[in-house]
């Protein structure tokens, strides 16, 4: 469904930009030029020039708890923090790729350790005050200081140290650290500069953690983002106003952003986003399922819905790996002694039906996979990966190598049974609340059954979930889905160690349990301090590879991102990065300067 | 008399209706929890004897679907080639009554696939799931019933026949139960429960929730008959002659509870189906890919499905028959228990 020409357009920009990361020199702005204005230096953006006015209604899937990107953790306040927000150095969604943003330009030192950021001129807050190098010190301060427990602190901890942070002068910031850092000025992608004006205060009261409230005045809060807050109607609605200040501008130098007002509906449920939609009462849609994207689509009027393409989030099957000692029960140790064997779990690999996956629960919107790299990611995809097809024969061909059996039951049907005679029976856990994930256990557990593995599907709500794959560890296996916020395998991180917490088939090691997981540790860990593309990109691949190979994980499959749009949004070109619909907000315009009333 | 035939008829309906999903095996076409994969979301092909070109068959055929290119849900009729519907045909095995192995089908295709009623999400026949949905669903209601009756008749009856703190204690018990939010209650129930309860265990914590719950109202009404008749002048006179109380109670007050208890069974049973079908909607009953008529409904939560395959509310309309029954028997045993009554004091009048 993407049409050509942005494709090859975006090729090209990927291609420049390549070129220019891998040689690591002093970057520029890419393809845009800076507007030569002593008072403002504006980021000029490309693309379409839009009318300004009216207001854009989106539906968020329920109430923000915070503004405040300090204490933010759920989903929902971090997609409004975005847009109310603005980074040092930003990934581009459409091109996976670093862009100037509040630093226009920086430089990396030859050893890889330093960075010296210079910022734009004349940058101001969404209130009007000035913004400069002192307020970037103060939020780096703010977020590595123990007491906040921001959940940026971790990021900003580089080869065990944290980065420090140093002011050449009013425009200039240098950031240290002890190590290379692989992903490089990514790290900067998310991390917002903070109002010291306004923060400074209850910083050194250690009240920082009450600021940000969403009923709080409007004046209380303020960003370097393309919206600001005008009004907040609890369990109803949050609406955000142009932010005057806003350091971008389209190519006939309008300031950006082009739209009034952004609003926020607060819709709980994916379905009742849809009837929204459908119904006109919001302007765009974002995180659609297959299915719902099929009804859309079929009655397209005045709306038109977009595939995206693959996204990255992967859909994957693990099996309880932990080492429980003595609090398992004598049947789950049992079970692990199945899945602790490599073949049996490749086994299960080569049984799962990823085709029919794709087919049945995305309706062929997404993509069979073999490792977390999903298509959507352009550049860090092992090609060497073996796609095996599925093959029920060598299924039991491994089967039979681990020194499993079959009997046959009276009904003629076959069960698997192992070297003491016990029967191979096990549970899935999955989510009560995605349908899509429920549908894979349905067709996993057909798909392991034909191996003569009896299994359960057992719907657990989400939270207590998590709560038994990372805290009490009593499951057999489950089902889940990660969806990678960026395309560097950084996002990824607490994936692949085995010291991290969603290395979901045994969490938090104090040491890595296996001589392959002590491997990917180190791989990770090398590719992190890894100076170049190529050198990072092979560790990485190997790293894919052992995965793949000792099937901890056993990915299933990518689902498309899948977007709609009233055909008065101009501008729309979702990513398939979070967040999806509103990455490019700033330049989203109606093409009728219509009211868009919602009520 | 007319009521003992309306009662004999209405009998007679609901033994053939269960007659069907007792033999589902039979009267379905496939295995319920079968995918076919290729073929999710098939509409019903419609069975037919006249064909595109006017010709009249006599055996039935079916024109089979196939996807439209490019879609993954949507299907085309091909009518180039009908498929005949085969009578008495042999197919996937099956048990009988829970021991009888057997692989006679009422109809089939050969080893061509047909779908009266479409398919689900996986491709599974509706019209067996719906079949086989049935056994569960309805054996559940009966055994429900069942078992509320028989705590609700003992219960009572204790309370109405011998009075005092019992019967106050016993009917206050009652009370509390007829307040408690019994659907809360079953959640929390659940909660406690091992996580992987395994579709049989299932089924039964089901039919002993929904039988311990519901057993205050029909305690209420024995309690009541009982506590007529047990002052009733036969009662006494037999009281004097000595008779114990077990005597009494089986051979004078409890028969006088039967009409009352056969039409509440035919009450409660619809009632307990469906409460079956609210479990197991909710995600509480029998599950996946054991079918229930409840969990084949809860296809319907989903927006899509709701308003793309009219075909996933079958399981809605089939119950409308069974209950018609049920509550069609319930008035004719109503109304037969009236006649007798009036009878019975014509009788003793004169």
């Amino acid at each position: 469904m993407t049409n050509c020409p942005a494709t090859v357009a975006r090729c090209r920009i990927l291609f420049r930009s390549f070129l220019l990361f891998s040689a690591l020199i002093y970057h520029t702005a890419i393809a845009h030029a800076q507007q030569n204005n002593s008072k403002e230096e504006l980021l000029i953006l490309p693309g379409e020039v839009g009318r300004f006015g009216g207001r854009l209604v989106v539906s968020l899937r329920g109430e923000p708890k915070t503004l405040n990107p300090l204490i933010a953790a759920d989903a929902r306040s971090r997609e409004v923090i975005g847009v109310m927000q603005a980074d040092l150095v930003h990934i581009n969604r459409a091109t996976q790729l670093t862009e100037p943003a509040l630093a226009k330009s920086w430089k990396v030192s030859p050893d890889g350790l330093t960075y010296t950021l210079v910022l734009r001129k004349g940058l101001k807050f969404s209130d009007g005050q000035l913004m400069d190098a002192d307020d970037v010190l103060f939020s780096f301060h703010v977020y590595l200081d123990e007491n906040t427990h921001a959940p940026q602190r971790d990021l900003l901890i580089v080869g065990g140290k944290p980065i420090t942070v140093r002011k050449i002068d009013a425009q200039t910031i240098v950031f240290q650290m002890v190590k290379p850092y692989g992903a490089g000025e990514r790290l900067f992608d998310g991390l917002a500069i903070l109002p010291r004006h306004l923060l400074e205060k209850p910083f050194q009261e250690g009240k920082l953690g009450q600021i940000g409230s969403l009923s709080a005045a409007a004046n209380q809060w303020a960003g370097l983002g393309p919206f600001r807050l005008k009004e907040y109607v609890a369990g109803q609605r949050l609406v955000l106003e142009r932010n005057p200040y806003y350091w971008k501008s389209d190519g006939k130098g309008n300031r950006l952003p082009y739209l009034d007002e952004l609003v926020f509906l607060f819709v709980p449920n994916a379905d009742a986003q849809v009837l929204k939609f459908q119904s006109g009462e919001t302007d765009m849609i974002s995180q659609l399922g297959a299915e719902n994207f099929s009804v859309l689509s079929r009655q397209q009027n005045g709306f038109t819905v977009t595939d995206a393409g693959p996204g990255l989030e992967y859909n994957f099957l693990f099996f309880n790996l932990n080492d429980l000692g003595e609090k398992a029960s004598p049947e789950l140790q049992h079970k692990q002694k199945w899945f602790r064997e490599v073949k049996f779990r490749q086994a299960v690999s080569e049984a799962a039906d990823r085709e029919a996956i794709v087919r049945l629960v995305y309706q062929g919107r997404g993509a069979a996979i073999w490792g977390l790299v999903t298509p959507g990611n352009k550049r860090w995809g092992d090609a060497n990966l073996v796609h095996p097809p599925r093959s029920l024969d060598r299924a039991r061909a491994l089967l039979k190598e681990a020194g499993f059996s079959w009997t046959t039951g009276p009904n003629g049907e076959s069960t698997l049974q192992d070297s003491d005679g016990k029967p191979v029976e096990f549970s899935i856990l999955t989510s009560s609340t995605n349908a899509d994930r429920a549908k894979m256990a349905a067709l996993l557990q057909d798909d392991v059954k034909q191996l003569g593995m009896r299994v359960q599907v057992v719907p657990l709500e989400f939270r207590s979930l998590l709560d038994r794959v990372t805290q009490t560890k009593e499951y057999d296996v489950c089902i889940m889905g990660i969806a990678s916020y960026d395309a560097d395998p950084n996002s990824d991180i607490n994936v692949w160690l085995s010291s991290g917490g969603t290395h979901l088939w045994n969490p938090s090691q104090p040491h890595p349990a296996t001589p392959w997981e002590a491997e990917l540790d180190r791989l990770i860990g090398d590719q992190m301090s890894a100076r170049t593309f190529d050198e990072r990109k092979k560790l990485y691949d190997r790293a894919q590879g052992i995965l793949a190979e000792y099937q901890p994980m056993i990915f299933l499959a990518s689902p498309d991102i899948l977007a709609g749009a009233k055909n008065s949004v101009g501008n729309f070109h979702p990513a398939v990065l979070e967040p999806y619909v509103l990455w490019n907000v700033e330049q989203l315009y109606l093409k009728s300067g219509r009211e868009n009333a919602t009520r | 008399m007319i009521h003992q035939r309306r009662v004999a008829i209405w009998l007679l309906v609901l033994g053939a209706l269960h007659g069907i999903v007792i033999c589902a095996g039979f009267f379905a076409p496939y295995n319920p929890v079968e995918q076919d994969r290729k073929n999710p979301y098939l509409p019903p092909m419609r069975p037919h004897i006249v064909d595109t070109s006017g010709h009249l068959h006599l055996r039935p055929f079916v024109y089979p679907f196939h996807l439209r290119p490019g879609s993954f849900d949507q299907y085309m009729e091909d009518t180039s080639q009908p498929r005949p519907l085969k009578f008495l045909v042999a197919g996937g095995r099956y048990r009988l009554l829970g021991f009888l192995t057997a692989r006679l089908h009422l109809f089939g295709a050969g080893n061509q696939r047909i779908y009266l009623l479409g398919t689900d999400a996986f491709g599974r026949d509706q019209l067996s799931r719906i079949l086989f949905g049935g056994q569960v669903s309805l054996l559940a209601g009966l055994l429900g019933a069942g078992f509320t009756l028989l705590i609700g008749w003992c219960i009572g009856a204790a309370a109405g026949y011998y009075g005092g703190w019992r019967d106050d204690l016993l009917m206050r018990l009652a009370e509390l139960f007829l307040a408690l939010p019994w659907l809360y209650l079953l959640f929390a129930i659940r909660a406690f429960l091992p996580l992987t309860v395994n579709p049989l265990q299932a089924f039964f914590l089901i039919v002993a929730v929904i039988a311990a719950v519901g057993w205050a109202r029909p305690a209420r009404l024995v309690r009541g008959i009982v506590l007529s008749a047990k002052e009733r002048d036969f009662v006494r006179a037999a009281r004097g002659f000595g008779a114990t109380d077990f005597y009494l109670l089986r051979h004078h007050i409890l028969p006088e509870t039967s009409s009352v208890l056969l039409t509440q069974a035919a009450i409660l049973i619809p009632q307990y189906v469906l409460a079956e079908m609210t479990l197991s909607f909710l995600g509480l009953g029998v599950p996946e890919p054991v079918p229930s008529w409840g969990n084949l409904l809860s296809n319907l939560q989903q927006y899509s499905v709701l308003v793309s395959y009219w075909w996933m509310y079958l399981p809605a309309l089939i119950m409308v028959p069974f209950f018609l029954g049920y509550l069609g028997l319930a008035s004719a045993l109503q109304e037969r228990a009236e006649t007798y009554k009036i009878e019975r004091s014509l009788g003793s009048l004169a």
